[in-house]
């Protein structure tokens, strides 16, 4: 594609379209293992060491502006026979461009560890401890990593695929 | 005189006190509403005008423990939660009662996971359970009508035992 200034068309227009993918390849070359584009829905996975990286880019990029962590979440694909195990997701929105953007990267179970975003965005605070509460995945300088929903005492990490479907860990009451 | 606990269950007076008490507690039920989760909008659906629990005597939702009479407990209650449940109980007067409001405080509801109470009566007793999903205001009522049943055929005796929960 030509340039959008050339064309007299605004960067508005011509960005809601693959052309995020394109410069995020683009800036990171081989740490983006695979993009997508569904409909509109662009899809970008990204290498875990680079996140942070990739994530300040897309920040300060002022084509991008990516300026509102919609959703920081994970995924657990056991059983799945995949490598890594866990999918963390992030959902970025561009106020200014109107662009939204998924981010992925995969980490595994022998180290579940990932750089925090909270010096982004600092409502990834948050979303990182509830990630860390249900996956057990951990954010490497995050400023209070601790549990936001289970209570303290609470063992292992409930929404990862083998935390047992009917353990039950009441602090009152009967046992299981 | 002394008046034993035998002489109390049966003598004409006592009973009849009995009686009056009942009629005078069942229809001054102050409610502490433990509100949750979504059937409080149900919970505030019977309390407003088209429904009306003031038409019942239970018009007035007190927000102290040390206030009320009757532990409304409207909504899912999860584990983190139950322990102030019980505290709340805890500090209620006697004579007291609880409902339990909807099918997460009866049962636990479709909720059957690491994080919900399967029914509050596995924390504190519980006089009335009130089904539904959320229970529409005529179950509600319904429910109020069977406590205040509960209350009136209740002998202070029986009352004023004091239950004190521990855990």
């Amino acid at each position: 594609m030509s340039d959008p200034e050339a064309n007299g068309l605004t960067s508005f227009v011509f960005h809601t379209d693959f052309m995020i993918l394109e410069k995020i390849k683009e800036k990171f070359l081989d740490d983006v293992l695979e993009t997508s584009d569904f409909r509109g829905d662009l899809v970008a996975v990204v290498n875990k060491d680079v996140i942070y990286d990739v994530m300040e880019f897309l920040k300060t990029d002022p084509t991008l502006q990516f300026n509102v962590l919609m959703d920081l979440t994970a995924v657990d694909y056991l059983w799945q026979d995949r490598f890594p195990r866990f999918d963390v997701v992030y959902h970025l929105f561009s106020l200014s461009q109107n662009l939204r953007v998924r981010i992925k990267a995969g980490v595994d179970e022998k180290e579940p560890v990932i750089d925090s975003l909270v010096k982004l965005w600092p409502i990834a605070d948050w979303f990182e401890r509830e990630v860390w509460d249900m996956f057990g995945i951990k954010f490497k300088g995050h400023p209070n990593l601790k549990r936001i929903m289970m209570y303290d005492g609470f063992q292992g990490h409930a929404l990862r695929k083998d935390y047992p479907i009917t353990k039950r860990q009441p602090l009152i009451g009967p046992k299981n | 005189m002394n008046i034993t606990a035998q002489d109390r269950q049966e003598s004409f007076v006592t009973s009849q006190l009995d009686g009056l008490i009942g009629w005078a507690r069942k229809y001054s039920i102050f409610q502490y509403p433990f509100v949750t989760a979504c059937c409080g909008m149900e919970y505030m659906a019977t309390a407003c005008s088209h429904y009306d629990v003031d038409r019942f005597g239970a018009g007035l939702p007190r927000f102290s423990p040390r206030q009320s009479d009757v532990l409304m407990v409207v909504g899912t209650i999860s584990h983190k939660l139950a322990p102030v449940l019980k505290q709340i109980y805890n500090q209620m007067c006697d004579p007291k009662w609880v409902v339990a409001f909807g099918v997460c405080t009866c049962t636990g509801g479709f909720y059957d996971n690491y994080a919900t109470v399967m029914g509050i009566d596995t924390i504190i007793p519980v006089d009335v359970y009130i089904p539904g999903c959320p229970p529409r205001p005529e179950t509600v009522l319904d429910g109020l009508m069977k406590l205040q049943e509960k209350i009136q055929h209740q002998s202070s005796n029986e009352i004023s035992k004091g239950r004190l929960v521990q855990s």
